[in-house]
């Protein structure tokens, strides 16, 4: 077999958005091309079980309606493994999934330029992939810091600016 | 860098004037004890700033994660609408491990609102201005609660006073810089 090379950073705006197949629970995958079709937010974030109010995930599961709203559907990625995602989106009461980059560890990130070698987890990194599979925006954030969702609606806003142009073009 | 998407305007709850150096927003959530922490010491920063501060408070309720935040939130609003906004939030951040809508009530008869007015506030009409805080403070970047804006940028820093309290100093100077090298007059009065 040919090693597959990864990219050295995230993948950028304009890059074709990699294929990938995670389970969401014990007995349930989803993979990229489920999503097609409409925006996609993919979320990858250090590690479940972050202090609480501050936390990502939580966050985006108070925003999920502004999301939905765009027409966007929001994905949760880690490193951790499918029962600790479990106990973490039940008792954070997360209504979207959370899909484990568990095995081989962190592959997914791999593809996506957002793996930390050294600490084995992915780093805090926002992409948000149209429905055609491009990425229209990435965000790499500080580890320690919660991006919050200002940039993620602002390219959700910009794709469907550009998704009605195109349609009244045409 | 993430930025305060709707200026502070009219419809916001402010305290210190309008013509203040430095203006401090908070998105909060009455139910958070994150929130419930940096109470005192918010209010701390804003004797040590005195009238050089303006500080607004803007709903951001975490309803998912806190049961009472929503009620609360419109108990203050309520209060707003009768001129105790300020009353209401400091009562519920000095009482945050009782945020049940009894509770609620008597804070509202504590306060002296007419009972009327105190029943008003959990019939949804308080509810559109709560929503349209959460929405702007999700289009600035709030990243959970408490939230700071200092001068519109959004602060990431330690919540200790004097962390604070240097920021907002030198958020200051540099503020009146800009408005000195920009000939704007509404900056250099004291």
């Amino acid at each position: 077999m040919m090693s597959t090379t990864y990219p050295n950073a995230a993948l950028q705006a304009g890059a074709m958005a990699p294929a990938f197949s995670l389970p969401a629970t014990p007995d349930q995958m989803v993979s990229l091309g489920d999503l097609r079709g409409s925006p996609v937010i993919l979320a990858f974030y250090p590690a479940d079980w972050s202090p609480v109010c501050g936390d990502q995930m939580a966050l985006y599961n108070e925003i999920l309606s502004e999301f939905r709203g765009l027409g966007a559907q929001l994905v949760g990625i880690s490193v951790d493994g499918v029962w600790c995602h479990a106990a973490f989106a039940a008792e954070r009461k997360l209504h979207f999934p959370l899909l484990a980059d568990f095995q081989p560890k962190g592959e997914v990130a791999r593809r996506y330029g957002v793996y930390r070698e050294k600490e084995g987890i992915t780093e805090r990194a926002l992409f948000v992939i149209d429905a055609d599979g491009v990425i229209r925006w990435s965000h790499v954030a500080p580890l320690g810091i919660n991006p919050g969702a200002d940039g993620i609606i602002e390219a959700l806003q910009d794709i469907a600016a550009r998704t009605g142009a195109a349609e009244a073009v045409s | 860098m993430s930025r305060l998407s709707i200026p502070v305007g009219a419809g916001d709850h402010a305290q210190g004037s309008a013509g203040a150096t430095v203006t401090l927003v908070e998105y909060g959530d009455y139910e958070c004890p994150y929130c419930g922490e940096a109470y005192p010491i918010l209010k701390a920063v804003q004797r040590a700033m005195g009238d050089e501060l303006r500080f607004v408070f803007r709903n951001f309720p975490l309803t998912e994660m806190h049961p009472h935040a929503m009620r609360a939130a419109e108990f203050a609003e309520m209060a707003a609408s009768a001129g105790l906004f300020w009353q209401a939030h400091d009562l519920l951040y000095e009482n945050q491990e009782a945020l049940g809508e009894r509770d609620l009530l008597a804070y509202g008869q504590g306060l002296g609102l007419p009972a009327g007015v105190v029943a008003e506030a959990f019939d949804g009409r308080f509810d559109q201005k709560i929503r349209d805080d959460f929405r702007g403070g999700v289009r600035s970047g709030v990243n959970g609660t408490p939230t700071l804006f200092i001068n519109g940028f959004r602060y990431d820093g330690p919540r200790d006073l004097d962390s604070l309290v240097a920021e907002l100093r030198q958020a200051q100077a540099m503020g009146i810089e800009d408005a000195v090298r920009r000939g704007s007059p509404s900056h250099g009065r004291r």
